[in-house]
């Protein structure tokens, strides 16, 4: 039985910058890409607050570079998502559909998704005017109305793109934006944006037709609702921490993210670890990521060291 | 080998195809398309070509076709059977489990 020192599933800023660390403490770490290489920063654009990018960097373009990092120090990449973990014995057991592999420890930077709005003409739609990914497609919306549902940073980030193609219509539950005040005021002073406060999205409509053809909106304060003529629906509502390997398995805390032991990277499974967004509702950033990656790295090299 | 297909093309290589064709709609700034394109090399260079032919059509160059098929996501990817669409998937997928589609159509 081959039993590798450390195992890194999930490939965005966490797992990359613990594999870095990893690698070059000489652990020889393996890293499971998952179904979304380099994670959530694959669909952003411009990153203007990672330093040491005077000019900003692109999301991809950022992952990219990390990935290249960690293949320098020699970290093993498979590219494919695990299926099932074993965490009840030693070696620890990680499962990718057939294939079993082996390690004494593990570190998890599954990260997060965006949440849908839920609806099931969200998802019949999907593809056809409902888009997970502004970057991807606001191109096919040029000279096209379309919404945005949130009220958070991205949502503001994700609107000002859309803005170089469509017209925008931000669509907020409450009567006030969460985002940060820089961004807050960006989109207050774009023109190309329409705010509807104090709304939800009640319908996606065209599902007879096949495409987005609009929407209706519940207001949150009357409970009246409208429709609104549109031909695409953007959400940027969040995002919750991808955990479903896990559940049965290590402690979750009440907002459903890994729990870790303050200041540390520990779970309640002796030589498991979690890093990024899997564990942390509060700051998810990606310099904060990589910054518990590296924690991650080094628990794990003490953990090693201490068998 | 992997195939480009373009709007000058597109109808004698995948719609008049004799065989069933594998198409994937993308751009260079998509980030899961980047993701795809290895993916999709790859199996081009694994999977019979005399059974499937697989290649890209690049959104940016190629804008009538994306129209045509109603593309609004992408990468979105089409396999075309006697020059209909017989399956559409929109965002990045595994390589196993895009293979195991693939095969379907032989």
């Amino acid at each position: 039985m081959d039993i590798r020192n450390v195992i890194i599933i999930g490939s965005g800023p966490a797992g990359w910058t613990a594999a870095i660390y990893a690698a070059r403490a000489d652990l020889k770490p393996l890293i499971f890409e998952g179904n979304e290489p380099g994670g959530q920063l694959m669909t952003t654009t411009d990153v203007e607050n990672f330093p040491g990018f005077v000019n900003g960097v692109m999301g991809p373009e950022l992952m990219g570079v990390m990935r290249d990092q960690a293949k320098r120090f020699q970290t093993e990449i498979i590219s494919a998502h695990v299926t099932s973990v074993d965490f009840s014995q030693q070696p620890l057991k990680v499962t990718v559909g057939e294939k079993d592999y082996f390690a004494k420890s593990v570190i998890i930077s599954t990260g997060a998704t965006a949440r849908r709005l839920g609806l099931e003409s969200e998802k019949q739609l999907y593809g056809k005017g409902v888009s997970a990914c502004a970057t991807c497609d606001g191109f096919f919306f040029k000279g096209k109305k379309v919404i945005i549902v949130g009220g958070g940073d991205s949502a503001m980030e994700e609107a000002m793109f859309l803005t170089r193609f469509a017209e925008v219509t931000i669509v907020h539950r409450r009567d006030a934006f969460r985002a940060s005040k820089i961004m807050q005021e960006r989109v207050m002073a774009n023109p190309k944006i329409t705010i509807i406060w104090n709304s939800a999205v009640d319908e996606i409509l065209g599902v007879d037709v096949g495409h987005v053809t609009g929407v209706r909106l519940k207001d949150t304060v009357t409970g009246e609702t409208r429709e609104m003529a549109i031909d695409g629906v953007f959400a940027s509502i969040g995002h919750e921490p991808n955990v479903s390997l896990f559940k049965d398995v290590l402690d979750l805390d009440e907002k459903g993210y890994l729990k870790t032991v303050p200041g540390t990277s520990k779970t309640n499974i002796p030589g498991v670890f979690a890093a990024g967004d899997v564990q942390d509702s509060h700051y998810r950033q990606a310099i904060t990521a990589a910054g518990s990656g590296c924690m991650a790295a080094l628990d794990a090299e003490k953990y090693l060291a201490g068998l | 080998m992997e195939h480009t297909f373009t709007d000058q093309n597109f109808q004698k290589e995948v719609l008049e195809s004799e065989i069933p064709v594998f198409v994937d709609f993308w751009a260079p700034w998509c980030g899961p398309c980047r993701l795809m394109g290895p993916v999709i090399e790859q199996l081009a260079d694994e999977l019979d070509g005399s059974k499937i032919k697989i290649g890209k059509c690049n959104v940016d160059d190629n804008a009538a076709m994306a129209m045509k098929f109603g593309i609004m996501s992408i990468p979105t990817m089409l396999v075309f059977k006697g020059g209909q669409v017989a399956e559409t998937m929109v965002g990045a997928v595994q390589k196993d489990a895009l293979k195991a589609k693939l095969e379907k159509h032989f």
